[in-house]
C-alpha cells in the first residue's frame, strides 16, 4: 500500500506546476498577444479614461438613459461581486418586488404591456443587455428626457438589436451600454 | 416554448452525437497505450514523470493497489489545495490582497475540489487570489477529472478481461488522461474562448467610471484556462461567485454551446470507448440510449415549465416565461436546456440561478442528481455509476427469467450485486439524513433564503449536489457556517468514495471472472428490451427512494404557485 505513497506525491508536484501554474500562465501569455482587448475584459475607454467594459452591465437611473435589468450584484451590478436574487418562485419578495417595479414602468409607459425581462434580476446581477422589447418600452422616456424625436431613438434601437448568434443561438438582445453611448453621441 | 428553442436542443444533441465516435476512438488509443500524434512530444514527458515516481506503463495493479493509489492522491490533492487557500494572504499573485481562507470554509473547497464536486461556499471574484485559483482549484479540475475517467477505464478493462488479476495502472492511467486527453482539448478551448471575450489575464481588477459617474470595480483573473477544464471535466466551480451566467465566464451563445458541449462531450464518448474495449460498439450505444431517453425527457419537462413560467408574476399583468434569474443573451431555452446538462453530468456549472427555477423546472436538476447522474454523467463518474444500475437490471432480468444473470458474458453473481447496491445506497442515505437532521436544526434552518417548501428544497438540493459530486445549488442558502461546510464536506467524501470503491471492487472481481460464451440463453444487452429495462430499473429504484421528499419540496410548491400562495 505504502508503494502508492511516492508516486502520489511526485505527480501532485508535478501537476501542481504544470497545469496550475505553466498552463494558465502559459495561455495568458499567448492569449495576452493574440486577443488583448478581450483577454483584458473588452474594456471601452474613453478620453483615456476605462468607462467600462462591453460585456458588463453598469447601472443607470437616470431617464436620458435606456436602463439595465434589475440587478442583484451587490447594490445593483457590483462586478466584483456577482450573483443573482435566488428569490424562489413562490417567494413573496419575489412577488412585491415585480409589483412594484411594474409599477413604475406603468407610469412611465401606459401604452405597452411591461416587459418580462424588465422587472426580473438576471443570473449574474451584470446582464449588459436587455431584450428588444425592454428596450423599445423604454424609448418614449428617453425621448422625453433628452428632448428628441421618438422615431429617431426608436431607430437607434433598432441598429443595436443584436441577432441570435449563429440565427440560431441564444436570444436577440440589446447591449445598453453601447445603445447609451451611440445616444449620447447623436446630435 | 418556440420553434427556435427546440432548434438549438437539437442541433446540441446532434454535435454531442456526432463527437462520440471521433473522441471514443482517440481515447481508446490512449488507454491502451497505443500511439498517438502527440506521442513525439508527450511520451519522454511521460516516461520521465513514471521513472521519478517508481512506477512504470508496464506495471499493472490489482483493483486493491489501484484504489490505494487513488485514495493517496486525494489526500495529497486535499492536503495541497487547503494549505494554499491558508496561506494565500503571503503568497504571490494575489493582486486584490484576499487573506487566507478561514479554517471551515478552506476545508469545505478543499474536499469539494478533489472530490470533482466544486460546491462553492464563496464567490470567487471576493475570496480567492489568482494562486489558489490556479495552482490549487485549476490543477483539480484536471486531475479530479482524471481520476473519474480512470476509474471508468479500470471498470471497462474488468468487463474486457478474462481471468485476469488486475485492471491496469492507476498513475499511467492519470498521466495519459491529463497529458493526452484533457491538456491538448484545454489549451484549444482557452484560445477560442478568449477570442468569444473571456478575460485571461493576471492583471489587477479595473476600476471603471460609468457613464452616470459612478465607481465600478471590474473583477478579472485567468478565467478562461480555468473555464475551459472546468466544463470539458465536468467540474462546474465557477471563477465568478455568478458562475457561467457572468458575462466574463460565458461572453455569449456560442461560448454557452460549446461551454454544454465540453460537458457532454467525454462522458459520452466514454460510452464508445467501452464497446470498442468489449469487442461491441453497438453495446456502448445501448448505453447512451438509455442516458438519451432520460435526458430528453428531462430537458422536454425542464423547458416547458420555464417557458410556461409563474402564475404569480402574470397575475400582475406581466406576460412571458420564468426570466428571474436567467440572462437576456441566453434566455429560456438555452437556460434551461443547460440546467439539465449540468445537473446530468455531475458539472454544476450553472449559467442561470436554479433557485429562481419554477418548482418543476427546479425538480428536474434535483432528480438529475439523484439518479446518481448517470445520464452522461460527470466524466467517469457518469459511466460507472450507470454500471451499477446495469448490474442491477440484469440481475432482476436474471431473477425474472430464473437465470444466473450475465453481462458482456461475465456471470453477475452475490458479490457484484451487493457492491453495486452499496453505492446505490449510499448517496441516498446521505443526501435524505443530513436534510432530515438540517431542517430540524435551528441554526441549519437560519441559512434558508426562502420559506416554505422552497427553503426545504434548498437545502434537499445542497445534500443532493453534495453526494451526487454536483456542485450547483439553490444558491440563496448560506452554507458558507460551520454545520454546512462540515457536513456538506462529509457528503461530497461519502459520494465520491462509497461508489468509488465498490466500482473498483466490481471491475477486480469482473476481471478474474472467465468469460462465459454467448448462447441461445443470453439476454441480449445491446437492443431496445435492455434500454427499455435499465431505465425502468433507473427510475423504479430512484423514483421510490426519493418520491416522499420530492412531494413535499417541488411538488407541492408547484400545486401552491398555481394555486397562488407564496411563503
Amino acid at each position: 500500500m505504502l508503494k502508492q505513497l511516492r508516486p502520489a506525491l511526485v505527480m501532485i508536484v508535478f501537476f501542481t506546476v504544470l497545469t496550475g501554474l505553466i498552463y494558465p500562465i502559459g495561455m495568458t501569455g499567448i492569449a495576452q498577444a493574440l486577443f488583448p482587448s478581450q483577454a483584458n475584459g473588452s474594456l471601452i475607454t474613453r478620453d483615456g479614461k476605462v468607462i467600462g467594459s462591453e460585456l458588463i452591465g453598469q447601472a443607470f437611473a437616470n431617464d436620458r438613459y435606456f436602463h439595465g435589468r434589475p440587478s442583484a450584484a451587490g447594490n445593483g451590478y457590483d462586478a466584483s461581486s456577482s450573483g443573482g436574487s435566488n428569490l424562489g418562485p413562490t417567494n413573496p419578495k419575489l412577488i412585491e418586488r415585480i409589483k412594484g417595479d411594474a409599477e413604475k414602468l406603468k407610469a412611465e409607459n401606459p401604452n405597452a404591456p411591461v416587459p418580462m425581462g424588465l422587472v426580473t434580476t438576471s443570473g449574474s446581477g451584470l446582464d449588459p443587455d436587455v431584450s428588444p422589447e425592454d428596450a423599445y418600452f423604454q424609448v418614449p422616456r428617453v425621448a422625453k428626457a433628452r428632448n428628441i424625436d421618438e422615431a429617431k431613438v426608436k431607430s437607434l434601437v433598432d441598429s443595436h438589436v443584436e441577432g441570435r448568434e449563429l440565427g440560431v443561438l441564444g436570444e436577440p438582445v440589446v447591449n445598453v451600454l453601447a445603445l447609451n453611448l451611440a445616444l449620447d453621441d447623436l446630435k | 416554448m418556440t420553434l427556435n428553442g427546440w432548434i438549438q436542443i437539437l442541433l446540441y444533441c446532434v454535435i454531442v452525437l456526432l463527437l462520440v465516435k471521433p473522441l471514443g476512438g482517440y481515447m481508446y488509443r490512449v488507454f491502451n497505450g497505443d500511439r498517438t500524434f502527440l506521442s513525439p512530444i508527450l511520451s519522454p514527458v511521460e516516461q520521465a514523470l513514471y521513472r521519478i515516481s517508481g512506477t512504470s506503463e508496464n506495471e499493472e495493479q490489482h483493483w486493491t493497489a489501484y484504489a490505494a493509489g487513488i485514495i493517496f492522491f486525494s489526500l495529497a490533492s486535499f492536503l495541497a489545495v487547503y494549505v494554499l487557500q491558508r496561506l494565500q494572504g503571503v503568497l504571490p499573485y494575489n493582486p486584490a490582497g484576499m487573506p487566507a481562507v478561514e479554517q471551515g470554509l478552506a476545508f469545505n473547497t478543499a474536499v469539494s475540489f478533489v472530490t470533482n464536486t466544486n460546491w462553492q461556499n464563496y464567490g470567487g471574484e471576493s475570496t480567492m487570489s489568482y494562486l489558489v485559483q490556479m495552482a490549487g482549484l485549476t490543477v483539480q479540475n484536471f486531475m479530479s477529472a482524471a481520476v473519474g475517467i480512470a476509474i471508468a477505464v479500470a471498470l471497462i478493462r474488468g468487463f474486457a478481461r478474462a481471468s485476469g488479476k488486475s485492471i491496469g495502472n492507476f498513475w499511467v492511467d492519470i498521466t495519459r488522461c491529463t497529458l493526452y486527453v484533457l491538456l491538448p482539448i484545454c489549451i484549444v478551448l482557452t484560445l477560442a474562448y478568449v477570442w468569444l471575450g473571456m478575460p485571461q489575464t493576471l492583471g489587477p481588477y479595473v476600476d471603471a467610471t460609468t457613464l452616470e459617474g459612478a465607481k465600478q470595480t471590474i473583477a478579472l483573473g485567468p478565467v478562461a484556462s480555468q473555464v475551459a477544464i472546468k466544463m470539458l471535466g465536468t467540474n462546474g466551480g465557477g471563477f465568478f461567485n455568478a458562475n457561467a451566467a457572468h458575462p466574463f465566464e460565458n461572453p455569449n451563445a456560442i461560448s454557452n454551446l460549446i461551454q454544454m458541449v465540453t460537458i457532454f462531450a467525454l462522458g459520452a464518448a466514454l460510452t464508445n470507448v467501452f464497446g470498442r474495449m468489449v469487442g461491441n460498439q453497438r453495446q456502448g450505444w445501448a448505453i447512451l440510449a438509455s442516458m438519451g431517453v432520460l435526458f430528453v425527457a428531462g430537458v422536454a419537462i425542464c423547458y416547458w415549465a420555464e417557458a410556461a413560467g409563474n402564475p404569480l408574476v402574470h397575475a400582475l399583468g406581466i406576460d412571458g416565461g420564468n426570466m428571474e434569474g436567467k440572462e437576456s443573451r441566453f434566455g429560456i431555452a438555452a437556460s434551461a436546456l443547460f440546467a439539465v446538462i449540468t445537473t446530468a453530468a455531475s458539472c454544476g456549472a450553472v449559467n442561470a440561478m436554479h433557485d429562481s427555477l419554477t418548482a418543476l423546472g427546479g425538480l428536474i436538476p434535483l432528480i438529475n442528481m439523484q439518479l446518481g447522474e448517470v445520464i452522461v454523467g460527470g466524466v467517469g463518474a457518469g459511466f460507472y455509476g450507470i454500471v451499477m444500475f446495469i448490474v442491477v437490471a440484469v440481475f432482476v432480468a436474471g431473477l425474472m427469467v430464473g437465470r444466473t444473470p450475465e453481462y458482456l458474458g461475465k456471470k453477475i453473481e452475490a458479490k457484484e450485486v451487493k457492491m453495486a447496491m452499496l453505492a446505490i445506497l449510499a448517496l441516498p442515505l446521505v443526501m435524505l439524513t443530513f436534510t432530515a437532521i438540517a431542517v430540524v436544526l435551528p441554526s441549519a434552518v437560519a441559512s434558508m433564503a426562502n420559506g416554505g417548501p422552497h427553503g426545504f428544497s434548498e437545502v434537499l438540493y445542497a445534500y443532493t449536489s453534495a453526494a451526487a459530486n454536483n456542485g450547483s445549488a439553490f444558491g440563496g442558502l448560506s452554507g458558507n457556517t460551520p454545520w454546512y461546510n462540515l457536513t456538506l464536506g462529509i457528503t461530497m467524501w461519502v459520494g465520491r468514495f462509497f461508489v468509488i470503491i465498490p466500482a473498483l471492487a466490481i471491475a477486480g472481481s469482473l476481471a478474474a471472472k472467465k468469460t462465459v460464451p454467448a448462447s441461445a440463453g443470453t439476454f441480449p444487452t445491446d437492443g431496445p428490451l435492455f434500454v427499455g429495462l435499465l431505465v425502468g430499473v433507473i427510475l423504479i429504484v430512484v423514483g421510490l427512494t426519493f418520491f416522499p421528499a420530492l412531494a413535499i419540496g417541488p411538488v407541492v410548491e408547484h400545486l401552491a404557485m398555481v394555486h397562488g400562495q407564496t411563503f
